[in-house]
């Protein structure tokens, strides 16, 4: 388990970093929202969960769907628009789903997943079923209207959702004390209903433990939580950002309290893994990347005579 | 057969669904105990309990969005939106959402879920209460359009957009709720995508949605003491459209006019005329293709204003009329 938290945001990070470095050689078209630096969150929230739990995801979502299981071949190819993708090139970095794993969707809209994600957990409450939804928003989506009615809504019907706000300090560009007027969101909980916390959201254990409770908590059927997890993107919004709001200064100080780094230190310190044994764990991922990387870019281009299929069922 | 209300049809269609599938409930503001602010699910609640009528606060975003991931998850709900002017309130979910989700992820999902939405104008409810957008939402890919005129097709057609597995907006008029008409008691379906035409006639096409059909059903009447025949077709669902019928229809008689009550810019008849310029049917023009349609404005209070805003019988026929001379 702590060995595959490792892996896992290991993973994220040079995914992430791959996109990037695509998108700057015009390899991947269109825009990206990379999650590095928020690793811990995706990763300590999904593993608070079984596989046949369920997520939303937003428009940063690589690391979500990572978290959750996703196939980074198939994400690859999505992102490079090839046929073989998971949304067969027609989705994109926003809409990677795989609900096969209960991914139900990244989302191009902000809080878009939040109503999305209370409608899955009412039909599993309706189904009384088990399983749970996680709904991954970030700070910027606390000011849409939709959180509050799906928020509401949530509370009222006691749904098994736990919201996790990945407070990364900014929407696009708007500080998130300039956003919300009340600025701690643990109280946005309370009013609709359900407990809220706030964790390190770069303590991946921190948000594994918290999520953990919401989770046991939602499957008694006592309805949702809402955790926050304070972090920060270290890269732009999107491709586009030149990062005209905020100092260089804020940005390294927050690579200081790298997720990554901090995660790697603690299995040595608790002696649970060697530095070889991390090494390899490393050289696994790469080769990971390396091979999707590959299946990516020799996959073929969707036909056109896609182009108008699947539109409707 | 028996005579029933356009309102009772549905209230049968919602019932016999609910009775057929489990995974059928139904959300909306007032549909419990009230019975839904026109009367349409009066008795369900009671019958079906509140798991599968679920009454929910005042917000349109939510209803939609979480009928939509409902849907994802495999239940079939039916939403209700009180007035359709207020589905401006969960467009996101609808449009952004619900409408994409299939094609987005690459055809891995489905979204069976039905919005039920009065529309019209007619009560007096004035402007943000009497709209017709349904061309709003024909211009969304993913998304079937349906607009019943009558008690016998609203009935049919309900019972299959519940079983379509598309998301699918139901316009229901309000002037046509506690209209009657002859509905058999046995089990019957509408397909989705099929055109009716209400009345046969030789000299011009009339192509008419929601309670324009009854009004050009009206017009038909009176000309037809003229001398004039009209035929008179009720496309019934708007996306997917019955081409076929229609474009027939103006091959047999020569003539076409569209009616419909949404305002003419941006409106459904632009898009029968596009259509119908496109398709053989122009080649048997003997005169040009007019829309008669609500005015470019929105609806007033005042009821000879409001009246006057859309289109009524008397403009059917005048048109018809200048049409055949």
């Amino acid at each position: 388990m702590a060995g595959d938290i490792y892996r896992k945001m290991l993973l994220i990070r040079r995914f992430e970093e791959q996109v990037d470095n695509f998108f700057a050689k015009g390899m991947i078209h269109g825009t990206t929202h990379l999650y590095i630096g928020e690793e811990a969150v995706a990763v300590g929230a999904c593993a608070a969960i079984e596989p046949e739990d369920y997520i939303t995801s937003t428009h940063r979502g690589h690391g979500h769907c990572i978290a959750k299981g996703g196939d980074i071949k198939l994400m690859m190819a999505e992102l490079m628009g090839k046929a073989t993708g998971y949304c067969q090139g027609k989705g994109g970095s926003m809409h990677i789903a795989d609900l096969n794993i209960g991914i139900l969707g990244a989302n191009g809209i902000v809080a878009g997943g939040i109503p999305i994600a209370v409608g899955a957990a009412l039909a599993l409450k309706m189904q009384r079923r088990k399983e749970v939804v996680l709904c991954f928003f970030g700070d910027g989506a606390l000011a849409q209207g939709a959180f509050h009615e799906a928020a509401n809504l949530a509370g009222l019907w006691k749904l098994p959702v736990i919201f996790i706000c990945e407070n990364n300090q900014y929407g696009m560009s708007l500080a998130v004390r300039k956003a919300l007027a009340c600025q701690d969101i643990t109280i946005w909980g309370q009013s609709y209903g359900m407990p809220g916390i706030r964790v390190d959201g770069n303590d991946v254990e921190a948000v594994m433990e918290a999520v953990k409770e919401a989770v046991a908590r939602a499957r008694q059927g006592e309805g949702p939580s809402l955790v926050e997890c304070v972090t920060y993107r270290w890269r732009g919004h999107s491709k586009s950002d030149a990062n005209r709001y905020r100092t260089k200064e804020e940005i390294e100080q927050w690579k200081e309290r790298c997720p990554l780094k901090r995660w790697r230190n603690k299995l040595l310190e608790r002696n649970l893994f060697t530095e070889e044994e991390l090494k390899a764990i490393e050289k696994a991922v790469e080769e990971e990347i390396a091979l999707a990387i590959a299946f990516a870019q020799e996959s073929p281009e969707p036909g056109l005579e896609i182009l108008e299929a699947d539109v409707y069922a | 057969m028996r005579e029933i209300t356009y309102k009772e049809a549905i209230r049968e269609a919602l019932r016999e669904e609910l009775l057929r599938d489990e995974r059928v409930f139904l959300l909306g503001e007032d549909i419990g105990v009230y019975g839904g602010a026109f009367g349409v699910t009066l008795g369900l609640v009671e019958e079906f309990g509140e798991e599968r009528i679920k009454d929910t606060p005042i917000s349109e975003a939510a209803i939609i969005g979480a009928a939509t991931g409902a849907a994802l998850m495999g239940m079939r709900p039916v939403a209700e939106i009180m007035f359709s002017d207020f589905i401006t309130l969960g467009m996101d979910q609808l449009v952004n959402q619900a409408a994409k989700i299939r094609y987005m992820f690459g055809g891995k999902a489905k979204v069976p879920l039905v919005v039920r939405t009065p529309l019209g104008s007619g009560t007096g409810a004035a402007a943000q209460h009497s709209q017709s957008l349904e061309n709003w939402f024909v211009h969304v890919p993913g998304l079937k359009v349906v607009m019943p005129s009558n008690a016998y097709d609203a009935k049919g057609l309900l019972k299959s957009a519940i079983r379509d597995d598309n998301p699918v907006v139901f316009f229901e008029h309000k002037l046509l709720y506690n209209t009657k008409g002859l509905v058999p008691e046995e089990e019957y379906l509408i397909p989705l995508g099929q055109a009716d035409i209400k009345r046969q006639g030789k000299h011009i096409t009339i192509i008419a949605t929601g309670i324009m059909v009854s009004r050009s059903l009206e017009a038909a009447h009176i000309l037809s003491k003229e001398g004039v025949e009209v035929e008179v077709v009720d496309p019934r669902t708007l996306v997917p459209l019955d081409k076929e019928t229609i474009i027939n229809s103006v091959k047999k008689t020569g003539r076409a006019l569209v009616v419909h009550e949404g305002c003419q810019r941006g409106g459904f008849g632009g898009e029968i005329v596009g259509l119908l310029c496109e398709s053989e049917a122009f080649y048997y023009l003997d005169a040009p293709i007019w829309r008669v349609a609500g005015k470019n404005i929105p609806i007033p209070y005042n009821r000879r204003l409001e009246s006057a805003a859309v289109p009524q019988v008397q403009d059917i026929v005048a048109a018809v009329r200048r049409l055949v001379a």
